[in-house]
């Protein structure tokens, strides 16, 4: 029993992402995978292949723009429903936590769709935990800056040593209840203000 | 006092106002409701989150709730509004260029929306292509304003003129760029349009429909009947807000607060022409009266009669078949008796009806209310039409040879 293959749209400004659920998909055998960035192209690529599936980002503004666009559309004759069974509220939560939403044509069974959000809203998640790790990676490498910065403007004002001027940060740290940062951070903050 | 915590979203616009203020100005706190706001990009977010449950409440243009409870949009289910979130708010906005095309063609250049109705449609009439507006959502009050006032202009939308959705921080890119020629929207992105784009605005919600609302309370019907005491208390505190952002003594503060990035993330100055009515229309400033109403005259009161008109509309263009089903399902979408119950034992004049006749009131008029006597202003439409809610076939009627024959 063959069934036709399925056409699916990916909508997300974030490129990144896009090619990786791209990739997801088609792993999964699916070969009619259209990518766009820009809903303003959405009526173009519709109007060339009308869609089964369109998965899109929920940061992307243009959702609204999209589905006037449905409710417009010469050219896809079925309606486009949200999701495959509205009944299946567990799948669209996971999805909506994971940010991506998806428009399905109206009669398609839940049994081929299923896969194709399970898949996405994995990847959505897994690019969520990279982007957190990284921006992470990030803010840790900036408090590592900015501390040791401090250390400097100890060493040099008040003639310390590498480990007293960091101990020195850490002991007002706790006194204080407040991060080492956030102290090294005034201490920056201050040696700036009162300049060289 | 434990507090009871309350998720809301909302979409940067002013009307978003009396929620931001419940929070920072501490009515909420004080009436043990720990509000959290959550600024959302979409309405179809707003709408999703709202029917998931990840917001508790949020800020809605008005017809949403019907559009969910009518079966109209995705993840359909009965919703309902128990408050009014302010009246007007909104305005048409146009280029530079067609604005030049409307003056020769005899727009007076005040905000009336008659003149400017019809200098727009000998525009329209004398137009190579086919004008583009930008309106934020379709089941809004600015595409069904909008198009209520192209159609008595003598301006058949979908015909004459194409009607876009797009977001409302890219309607003035959209304009400034020649994707579209004009857009109905919220405050401040008309104003955003006058100062970044040049644009002009030609005619406000308060010159198309006296008096009427854009954005709700809206909220899940479940949620409502499930915690009536949550309500009553974030209804409490909107209604404070709503006194206190009604005083123009506390314009610029509530300017300055809803001016934060996390908020609208605009100029306090820019936010201030909506909040005061004093309109920078891109050839001066004109002060129009009951720009935005966000408490004055029960503009907090969800007339049934609001929600019936949004219903004709939807009718009128083709979303929804009319029968009494359907006008009894939007007509229970606005809950003026949550309203009435919550606020009346406080002293609120809350009105005694639960609907009106839009564009009865030529004058502002007493009227009965729960608490003691109210007086409302002049509504209604700028043609001079009147809608009886009581005679809701009769207009439906009426508008569809209106809407195949132009006018």
């Amino acid at each position: 029993m063959t069934q036709p293959e399925l056409s699916i749209l990916i909508i997300d400004e974030n490129r990144i992402r896009a090619s990786i659920i791209e990739d997801g998909l088609r792993e999964a055998g699916h070969k009619q995978v259209t990518v766009i960035h820009d809903v303003n192209e959405v009526g173009r690529t519709i109007a060339a292949s009308p869609p089964d599936v369109i998965v899109i980002d929920l940061e992307n503004p243009q959702r609204d723009t999209l589905e006037h666009f449905f409710s417009l559309s010469r050219a896809v004759q079925r309606p486009i429903a949200m999701f495959v069974d509205r009944s299946d509220r567990a799948m669209i939560e996971k999805a909506v936590e994971a940010g991506v939403s998806a428009y399905v044509v109206d009669g398609l069974k839940k049994e081929r769709v299923k896969p194709i959000m399970d898949m996405a809203i994995s990847r959505f998640n897994a690019f969520a935990r990279l982007s957190r790790e990284l921006e992470e990676a990030r803010s840790e490498l900036e408090d590592r800056k900015i501390i040791e910065k401090a250390k400097g403007i100890l060493m040099k004002t008040r003639g310390l040593s590498e480990e007293e001027a960091y101990k020195l940060l850490r002991t007002t740290a706790m006194n204080q209840n407040r991060r080492m940062v956030d102290i090294a951070q005034s201490l920056v903050t201050a040696a700036d203000l009162l300049g060289p | 006092m434990s507090q009871t915590h309350v998720t809301a979203g909302f979409l940067p616009l002013l009307d978003a106002v009396l929620l931001v203020l419940a929070r920072e100005k501490g009515f909420a706190a004080a009436e043990g409701i720990d509000l959290h706001l959550i600024r959302e990009t979409s309405w179809a977010n707003i709408r999703d989150r709202a029917a998931l449950g990840h917001f508790d409440v949020a800020h809605m243009l008005a017809p949403m709730p019907l559009a969910a409870s009518l079966g109209l949009t995705p993840l359909a289910m009965p919703m309902i509004a128990p408050m009014t979130l302010g009246l007007g708010g909104n305005g048409v906005t146009v280029s530079a260029q067609l604005w030049e095309a409307m003056t020769e063609a005899g727009a007076p250049g005040d905000l009336d929306a008659g003149p400017a109705g019809a200098a727009l449609r000998n525009v329209v009439a004398g137009s190579h292509r086919r004008l583009r507006f930008g309106v934020v959502h379709q089941t809004s009050s600015h595409n069904y304003e909008l198009r209520y006032w192209l159609a008595a202009s003598g301006i058949a939308p979908d015909r004459d003129i194409e009607i876009v959705v797009l977001p409302p921080p890219f309607l003035p890119d959209a304009l400034g760029s020649g994707g579209i020629d004009g857009y109905c929207v919220g405050e401040p992105w008309n104003s955003v349009g006058v100062t970044e784009r040049g644009a002009r605005i030609v005619t406000v919600k308060a010159a198309i429909w006296r008096a009427s609302p854009d954005k709700v309370l809206g909220m899940r019907a479940d949620w409502a009947e499930a915690h009536p005491e949550t309500l009553a208390a974030l209804i409490r505190a909107l209604y404070h807000a709503a006194v206190w952002c009604s005083d123009p003594g506390n314009h610029a503060e509530a300017a300055e607060i809803l001016s934060a990035p996390h908020y609208l993330g605009q100029a306090t100055d820019i936010v201030m022409l909506g909040l005061t009515g004093n309109i920078e229309t891109g050839s001066g400033v004109q002060a129009v009266r009951d720009f935005f109403v966000p408490h004055a005259r029960a503009a907090n009161f969800p007339w049934k009669s609001h929600a019936l008109w949004f219903y004709s509309q939807m009718v009128r263009w083709g979303e929804v078949a009319h029968n009494s089903v359907n006008a009894a399902t939007a007509a229970a979408c606005f809950r003026p008796d949550i309203y009435r119950d919550v606020l009346a034992p406080l002293g609120v004049a809350a009105p005694l009806a639960d609907s009106k006749v839009e564009g009865l009131l030529s004058s502002p008029t007493s009227i009965p209310a729960a608490a003691g006597e109210l007086t409302l202003a002049a509504d209604g439409f700028f043609d001079g039409r009147q809608f009886d809610p009581q005679a809701l076939d009769a207009y439906i009627q009426t508008q569809r040879s209106v809407a195949r024959n132009g006018h």
